[in-house]
């Protein structure tokens, strides 16, 4: 509660519609006691004077009235209204709603019929007709607007507690023996009272501006009493004459919606947990970048990831995703980068183009360099420029990374077209050609096809076409055969190896499992909480591992026809980067940890074969 | 895509039926009788009963539903009795003054909310952002009649720029440019609720969009953020705002009785509160049916243009 609170006030427009609201509710409450003029009190000699006239604050209406009164009067009025309507509308809908989402089945089917029919009016309609049945009236105005919002509370109630109704503790206390009116009483209505309490407080200000409206039309509040919208609607006959007898009951609604908004948004946002961690944050076009230095380049290659650093900054912690990562990849070589969930491969690998998710990421040094040319802190045009047209990627999961409402050969197309200035009809072609090459039977109709109507296997396929829509040089490939299964991984990784033995591809494949890395890869590099442990020739790695993290991970890969041995799980839980060990990030679940490997920095050492150990396997 | 639209409308047959049997329903619970309502209190009993007998009072409730409902469906609204003249031709006279106000108001609403949505997501946090959520909150708490009378007050009486109220000008108007003077304003205020939730659910949904793997692929593919943003993220970011619209057309069309009285707009929704505080209860009976199954009509053209924006419902 004062989590809320403090959350509810830091949000500053909510903290002013707070205090607004408050203001006008008490002087609302207090108004038979202060020192106005009788709200009724007509004198014709005094019609329409102006504001600050003597006496008379606001100055009087049409019928010589004090303005200042009515509208206190008017204001407590249209309070009461919308407040009793928010409540006869909140109890009646939470009712219809607890029952028929209870009860389910026909008792279900039948409410909610009625209360979609009633949704299919426009408002104003349902509340005209009830009027118009009932007669003018200020209390027939709230019925109608009450009636009008029942559906929505039903709605949204029922849609609660049909959550509810399948829990657990419902369950047990129908077999404890308890009646239905027992359990809506004791256990579901208790769970609903919050977001009843929730949804009134939002709907009060707009059932305000429903009866303000009615009473405007003239079918509300009859005179001589007056709520605020019939005091507006008493004033437009005077418009042009007298503009602040319209102005001052105008200005008073707004004021109290806008509070009533401002506030129920600012309740909304504070028991959203989503946007309390920031997880509706935008990504922005490229990541965001704070170097201080640029570390010199370390040697030759296509590319060089040097002393790569990237953090996400949440709140006020920092997570060491990459943490100082150095990787060189040759032309036609492919590079394994390996590691569990969380070690920081994938967001090394996005870091490369700018593509890590910022907010919260954010690239705090290190250098990118392409053919010699750094990309950190590169304008966004260049490192667009270079997006899909020198380095492209494969993505995990085909059905997620495609657009779901573009069909595949649009998507292709565009991934050619936005390089190269060429005809939409060349484009096509180029498109047709690529599905064929990535060994998609039928390619012309499939380009017809959206990604939901392909299998992954094809989806994936599509994914490679696309990436390979510009003749890259690179590609990088973030886990790509993970989300599919056994039997097409194989055929994916046979497609991924011909196209880089015939192109003369590089790739940077991503994995986390050892035996696609053995099929693939000329060199692997092991991460583990932001950092390379080991790297080195696949065939070598595999062989003698050198850091007991990599041996670890190697031993729990089975072996088809190894014979019986047994899988050893790794103890414990990969780190979390915010919160990393001094020294080996891996001492606590090691099996050979010292003293030693708990203090002070250790280093990468070794030249072709690299290991970040103190008690390596095998010598490096 | 002809089937589900065919589907689309066969759903639609009981959703018009119920509409019919709520209107009738409330309209039976006119306490009193209509007969009496109809001609005044001074009324001699035996044109009561007459008049009763002539309405098909007299019969059993469930039996005046199906007349009144076959009278509907052959186009007999009935008669208004203060205007004395067919509810129908009353109806379809001042809809399409209606049509033409709310219509403008919904482009409008949907270009602006829309418009503004998007670059309040695409500036997340920054200057534009903060000045639209401003003024969005701002637009979602007015009333829409206040708001217009403001306008009257500064366009028409303090700058003259624009006609105070009504449709045409009473002398040499009725031309085209005529209409669009005496439609900015109502237009104008009508949209300004709806464009404020427009834009707030736009924003919303395109931040939703916008964290999407989709996205990230098209940037990786090197598409220029422009495209990314209004094209990828917005195609997207429609399949939840279309329903927004569908149901902003609904408050359009009841915002549009305010307006209708505040600028003097010859509509149906001026029409209705005149019947109802003369009690002309066949014109609001006729005139509730006859908008709301446009409502109805309206909401099936949303859906339609939504199983055709998103593929995967089509199926």
């Amino acid at each position: 509660m004062k989590l809320f609170l403090r959350l509810l006030f830091r949000n500053r427009l909510a903290g002013f519609g707070a205090v607004v609201l408050g203001a006008i509710v008490v002087l609302a409450v207090l108004t038979p006691v202060l020192p106005l003029h009788a709200p009724n009190e007509t004198n014709t000699a005094n019609r329409f004077l102006r504001p600050f006239a003597e006496g008379h604050l606001l100055g009087t209406d049409h019928l010589g009235r004090d303005l200042l009164s009515r509208l206190m009067w008017g204001t407590r009025l249209s309070l009461a209204v919308g407040f009793a309507a928010a409540l006869v509308a909140g109890l009646a809908g939470a009712a219809i709603g607890v029952i028929a989402g209870y009860f389910g089945g026909r008792t279900d089917n039948v409410t909610m019929r009625g209360v979609d029919m009633l949704m299919a009016f426009p408002y104003i309609l349902l509340a005209l007709a009830i009027v118009a049945v009932l007669g003018p009236g200020l209390l027939n105005a709230l019925i109608a607007v009450a009636v009008v919002n029942i559906p929505f509370f039903a709605r949204n109630i029922r849609g609660i507690t049909v959550g509810i109704a399948h829990r657990e503790f419902i369950d047990a206390a129908r077999l404890a023996g308890m009646g239905h009116t027992r359990i809506l009483l004791t256990e579901v209505v208790p769970n609903v009272v919050p977001v009843v309490v929730i949804a009134m407080s939002t709907t009060i200000g707009w059932m305000i501006l429903e009866t303000a409206g009615l009473s405007f039309l003239g079918l509300g509040s009859q005179p001589p009493q007056a709520d605020l919208g019939s005091m507006l609607g008493e004033a437009r006959s005077a418009l042009i004459t007298a503009p602040h007898t319209s102005i001052v009951p105008g200005v008073m609604i707004l004021l109290i919606v806008m509070s009533v908004n401002l506030l129920g948004d600012g309740i909304r946002d504070a028991l959203d947990p989503r946007l309390r961690s920031g997880a509706l944050a935008r990504p922005m076009a490229a990541t965001r970048v704070e170097r201080k230095t640029v570390p010199a380049p370390e040697g030759e290659g296509l590319l060089r990831i040097d002393g790569l650093e990237t953090q996400f900054h949440i709140g006020a912690r920092v997570y060491k995703a990459v943490n100082k990562v150095s990787l060189d990849l040759k032309p036609g070589e492919c590079l394994g980068l390996i590691g569990e969930s969380g070690s920081g491969k994938s967001v090394t690998a996005l870091s490369v183009m700018g593509l890590v998710a910022s907010p919260p990421g954010v690239i705090t040094g290190g250098a990118v360099r392409l053919n010699g040319q750094d990309l950190i802190g590169a304008p966004y045009e260049v490192l667009r420029a270079l997006r899909g047209r020198k380095v492209a990627y494969i993505f995990q999961d085909p059905l997620s990374t495609l657009h779901p409402l573009y069909r595949i050969g649009d998507q292709l197309i565009e991934a050619i077209r936005v390089h190269e200035p060429v005809s939409r009809a060349q484009a096509h072609e180029r498109a047709i050609k690529l599905l064929e090459d990535v060994r998609i039977p039928n390619a012309r109709a499939r380009a017809r096809a959206f990604p939901h109507e392909l299998s992954g296997g094809m989806r994936q396929r599509v994914g490679i076409a696309m990436a390979m829509a510009n003749d890259p040089d690179i590609i990088i490939a973030d886990e790509p055969t993970t989300a599919l299964d056994v039997t097409v991984q194989a055929q994916i990784l046979a497609l991924l190896d011909d196209l880089r033995r015939s192109r003369g591809l590089a790739i940077l494949f991503i994995t986390h499992d050892f035996g696609v890395v053995g099929q693939l890869c000329d060199r692997v590099a092991v991460m583990y909480g932001g950092r390379i442990v080991e790297t080195g020739p696949t065939a070598e790695v595999l062989e003698a591992p050198a850091h007991p993290y990599t041996r670890r991970l190697i031993a729990c890969v089975p072996e088809l026809g190894g014979g019986r041995r047994v899988l050893a799980a790794i103890p414990g839980l990969p780190p979390a980067v915010d919160d990393l060990p001094q020294g080996c990030a891996f001492a606590p679940r090691c099996d050979k940890a010292q003293d030693a490997c708990r203090k002070g920095e250790i280093a990468l050492t070794g030249a072709a074969r690299q290991v970040r150990c103190l008690y390596p396997e095998v010598a490096p | 895509m002809g089937g589900y639209i065919l589907k689309r409308l066969l759903s639609a047959v009981p959703v018009l039926l119920g509409i019919t049997v709520i209107v009738f329903l409330i309209m039976a619970m006119i306490p009193g009788d209509p007969a009496t309502a109809i001609l005044g209190s001074y009324a001699t009993p035996e044109n009561v009963e007459r008049l009763n007998r002539h309405l098909g009072l007299d019969e059993p409730l469930w039996r005046q539903y199906f007349i009144w409902l076959g009278n509907l469906l052959q186009g007999d609204f009935g008669r208004s009795f203060a205007l004395n003249r067919p509810v129908l031709d009353e109806i379809l006279d001042r809809f399409s003054a209606t049509l033409i106000l709310a219509g403008t108001a919904f482009v409008l609403c949907s270009l602006l909310g829309i418009l503004a949505g998007v670059v309040s997501a695409a500036r997340q946090y920054g200057l534009a952002d903060k000045a639209i959520t401003f003024v969005v909150i701002l637009g979602i708490s007015v009333p829409s009649f206040f708001l217009g009378m403001m306008m009257i007050l500064l366009f028409a009486v303090q700058l003259r720029w624009l006609p105070v109220s009504g449709m045409y000008s009473i002398w040499g108007g009725g031309d085209l440019p005529d209409l669009i003077r005496h439609l900015t304003m109502p237009a104008f205020a009508l949209s300004v609720v709806a464009t404020g939730v427009i834009a707030r659910l736009s924003r919303g949904a395109m931040l939703e969009v916008l964290r999407q793997d989709f996205i990230r692929t098209a940037r990786a593919k090197g598409v220029h953020e422009r495209r990314v943003i209004w094209g990828h993220a917005l195609r997207a970011a429609m399949v939840s705002i279309i329903p927004v619209l569908g149901i902003q057309a609904g408050f359009v069309l009841s915002g549009a009785v305010y307006i209708e009285m505040v600028f003097q707009w010859p509509g149906v929704g001026r029409m209705l509160v005149d019947a109802i505080l003369k009690r002309d209860i066949l014109l609001v009976q006729g005139g509730v049916v006859f908008v709301a199954a446009c409502y109805v009509g309206f909401n099936i053209v949303v859906d339609v243009a939504q199983s055709w924006l998103d593929p995967r419902i089509r199926t």
